[in-house]
This record gives C-alpha cells, structure tokens and sequence, in this order.
C-alpha cells in the first residue's frame, strides 16, 4: 500500500519532467523551423551579387528563360540611412528625458511620470505610430509623407521609450558616490551630469541604443504606411520615397516572380543576421559594464 | 571658519539644531558622537553639499574669511571647502593621473604643465606619491583601499581649498592604511583647516586639536581635544567618552 503512494509519486513527477522538457521543445521548434527555413531559402542567394545589385526585373524561371538574382544594395543602404536618422532623432531625445528622470527630479512626482510615458510610449503598436507620423507630416508638407525622412521619424517614436527607459536603467546604476565626489570637487551639476555620470553610464547607454535600433531595424508596419516604394530604383534622397529590408521582404515575398519572392529571403536571412549581431553586441557591452562595476 | 545658527532638515526631520561652533584654522577639529547624531549631516553643511539630498534643507549661516557661504554660489563653495568620504570614492573611469587633474580639468582649461605640477604637487602632499609615480596612468580602481582614500585626499587638495572636510576617512580601512591617512592629517593641518568626522574616539583624541561633541543634533560641548577627553565640562560628554553610552 505505501509503495504503491510512492510509486505513483514517483510516476507523477517524472510525468511532469517529461511534460516541461516538451514545452522546451515547443518552444526550440519554432525558432529552429524559422532559423532553418530563412538560411536554407535565403542561403541560396547568399553571394557578391546580393550585396553588389540592385532590385532586378520581375522574372519567373520558364524553359528557355533564365533569371537574374539580383541583389538587395538599396533596402540594405535604405536602412541604415533609416536606423541613423531614426538613432539621430530618438537618441539625444531618449538620453535627455532619461537625464531629467534620473538626475533631476529625484524623488519629485514628474521623474514617475517620465517612466510611465515611456511606459505607454512603448506599448503604442507600431503601425499607430506610422499613423501618427503620415497624420503629422500630411499637414505640414504632403509631397514628403513618403519619404525615408517621415519612415525614420516613424521608427524614432518607436525608439524613444527603448532608449528613454535602459538609459534610465544604465544612469540609477552610477552611485550616488561619483555625483558626490564630483559635486564637492566644485564641479558643477551640468558637467558632473554630462562628463562624469553620463560617462560612468555609457556602456549601458551604448546598450540600450543597441537594442533600440534592433528593434527598429526590423519594423515594417509603420514604413508600409510611410516609406513608399523606392526599392526598384537607387535611393534618390531623405524626402524622397525610400526602401528597407523589411519593406522589401513585404514586398518581394508578396510578389508573384520567383526571383523577387528569392531575394525576399535573402533580405530575411540578412535582418535575422543583423539582429542577431546587435543583440550580441549590446550582450557584450552590458557584460563589460557589469565586469567594471565589479572593478575587473 | 564660523557655524551660525545652524540647523538642518530632511523633510520635517530636524538632524541638527541650532549649531553655534568656531572651528579654528589650520587646526584638526574633531566631530564625535554616537551614532544618528548629525555629524555627517552638519559636517555636510560646511561645503554644502546637504542640500543636494532631496527634501534637505539648511537653515543659518557657515561664515569663512568673513563670507556667509551660504550666500554664494554652491560649486564656488566647493571649491574652497574640500571633502573626503566615508568610503574612497575615486572615479572609476578615469587613471589616478585624470582623477586628481580633475577638478582643474573640469573647472577650467589647464594647460599640460600646469597639470602636471598640481598632480605632482597633490599626490606628494597626500603622501601617494612614492607608490603611484610609475603608473599615473593606470586605472584608478587598481589601488588598494587606504591608496585609494589618499588618492581622494589629493583629489580634494587639488582643487586648492582652504578647508578640508573628511567625513569618517578611515572607517573603511584597515589599521595600517588607518595610520598613515592619521600620519597624513597630522601634516595637512600646516596649510589646511580639517574638520574630521569620526565614531572612534581614540582617533579623535590621536588627530584632533579641538573636539566638538553632538548628542541628538545638538553641540553639547566644544574645546580643545585634551580639555574635552580629561577633564569634559558637561555629564553628558564625560558619559559619552567614558563609555558608558553610544
């Protein structure tokens, strides 16, 4: 009888062990399918040319037809042009609120209340920012509403919070030791925030701007509404309409010519790279970080 | 330097009372009392530095060469009221050369010579010299403890003050740096005027010419060290060092 409890106990929690090792698995097979699927397809156009060529003409293999690959040279320079714009606007904005929380209102109601903006800031679904921004600009000049100009003020909404809130983060973790010392060394609160905290700071900054960018680099909603389609031809200038990795995989994966649905992996494989360096990247800063706080 | 009137606040909290205290100069003056009395706070009202706590606020006058401090600006105060911490705070981003040049560096633009003199000059006077001077360079986080409290101390002379505060300078170290930051004391007070927190009453009765003594935010009782250690005019004070509280 008491073996019997003991057994069906035993029973029971090797169940259970097996039941959460499944959900591992549930969770790994996803993410492996993804991962498989995008370098098997998109590997197959992984060479110079999808680096060195642009957009190719529509084309579908027939007998006696034979296509050109092309290559991705305008979503991949269209987005970078859209992460350092959008960096450019989102940074010194994140960073300043981020100061002002942080370092300025202390304990006071309003440093709350920059948390709880960033907060709500960051829940907003992407495409509403588009919204806003196409609402925005629409008023102020429509010949510019798509543009990579409007598209990376789309994504520096998006930024913002992420920035805001990690160099919150990266600033409450500079001890109030340093603000001191440098305080009564009769350096001022301005150059003791800028030169001396906001450089203790900086890995976690760096960090959060990482993340931020990742974040945004793989954004399409919001530039489907604003970015036009510029990616047939090279990019032409800020207000004019542009193109992005993401908006050509919409674009290319949608496409009834094989060679375009091809290099819509090949933009996939490339993004998925690009993420992976950045989460990496801001991994790698953090840990730095972490190691000189420890004093290594 | 001369303390007037002088009480201080965190929020509705009153940490010290009505404060009258001359602290003369060039000489060590001693803070002591048990814990929670208000040492650290008032010895955080000579250079200002308590008001930058949230909610803190400072009532009456701190008077130096005749100027009530409280009157001018705050980073000018600092400047001329050095301070030392409990725990050695250097600047961790920065090499021991840049941690002394920088109150020049950030409060002017000193050339290479002049920094050079005045790092050499800071260093030599907070007795680190002979221990650092191969590697000026090198990260300031890479000294030891008591190195790096002395590295603290030629940081704050750097800037050239007249009075030096040192709020329990040794409480993190142990008794062989202890002994040569209370060597280093005895040398400073030839050109500074120090002011010294501490809950060791053998290091007050060490380093000390005058002793003040704070019980429960109020100066109980103010004299030279030797008159306030062997024959104390107050029961409290005699209470106090003889140990029977605190």
């Amino acid at each position: 009888m008491k073996f019997d409890r003991f057994a069906r106990r035993k029973y029971f929690s090797n169940g259970m062990a097996v039941l959460t090792g499944l959900a591992i698995v549930a969770i790994m097979v996803p993410l492996a399918a993804v991962i498989y699927e995008t370098v098997l397809l998109g590997g197959s156009v992984f060479n110079v040319d999808l680096f060195t060529k642009g957009i190719p003409q529509p084309c579908t293999p027939l007998a006696g037809v034979t296509c050109q690959q092309g290559g991705l040279v305008v979503p991949i320079e269209g987005s970078i042009l859209l992460m350092g714009l959008s960096a450019l606007f989102s940074v010194p904005i994140g960073i300043g609120a981020a100061i002002f929380a942080v370092e300025y209102a202390g304990e006071r109601k309003s440093a709350r209340i920059v948390g709880i903006v960033a907060d709500v800031l960051s829940g907003v679904p992407s495409i509403v920012a588009g919204a806003f921004i196409y609402a925005l600009i629409v008023v102020y000049d429509p010949t510019i509403v798509f543009s990579t100009l409007s598209g990376s003020l789309a994504l520096a909404v998006i930024m913002i919070p992420i920035v805001t809130r990690t160099c919150e983060e990266a600033l409450r973790t500079v001890p109030n030791s340093v603000r001191e010392a440098a305080l009564a060394l009769g350096i001022s609160r301005w150059k003791t925030t800028l030169r001396i905290v906001l450089v203790s700071a900086l890995p976690g900054i760096v960090t959060g701007v990482l993340l931020a960018v990742a974040r945004a680099a793989g954004e399409a909603a919001p530039l489907l509404i604003l970015l036009g389609n510029g990616c047939e031809h090279p990019l032409q200038g800020l207000s004019q309409e542009g193109c992005a990795l993401p908006l050509w995989i919409y674009v290319g994966a949608t496409s009834s010519s094989q060679n375009l649905v091809n290099l819509a992996w090949g933009a996939a494989l490339l993004l998925l790279l690009l993420i992976l360096v950045l989460s990496i990247a801001s991994r790698l800063t953090l840990d730095r970080l972490a190691r000189r706080m420890r004093g290594e | 330097m001369e303390v007037l009137n002088l009480s201080a606040f965190y929020g509705g909290n009153r940490a010290i009372q009505d404060i009258n205290l001359k602290i003369p100069d060039r000489k060590v003056t001693a803070i002591i009392g048990p814990s929670g009395c208000g040492k650290s706070t008032l010895i955080r009202c000579l250079n200002r530095l308590h008001e930058t706590t949230p909610k803190a606020r400072v009532d009456g006058s701190v008077f130096l060469d005749g100027e009530d401090l409280y009157k001018l600006d705050p980073t000018l105060v600092r400047r001329r009221v050095g301070m030392v911490f409990q725990k050695p705070n250097p600047f961790a981003t920065m090499s021991i050369y840049n941690n002394v040049s920088a109150p020049l560096r950030f409060n002017g633009r000193p050339t290479r010579e002049q920094m050079d003199a005045v790092v050499l000059r800071s260093l030599k006077h907070a007795a680190l010299w002979d221990e650092v001077k191969d590697r000026v360079d090198s990260a300031a986080t890479s000294l030891s403890g008591g190195q790096q409290q002395r590295l603290c101390i030629a940081r704050a002379l750097a800037a050239d003050p007249e009075v030096l505060l040192m709020d329990e300078p040794c409480s993190a170290l142990d008794p062989i740096a202890t002994a040569k930051i209370e060597e280093l004391i005895g040398q400073l007070k030839n050109d500074y005027t120090v002011v010294i927190v501490t809950h060791n009453m053998q290091q007050a009765a060490r380093v000390s010419d005058f002793t003040a003594f704070l019980y429960l935010g109020k100066l109980i009782e103010f004299g030279p060290t030797v008159d306030v250690f062997e024959k104390p005019k107050e029961h409290l004070t005699e209470s106090y060092i003889t140990g029977r509280f605190g």
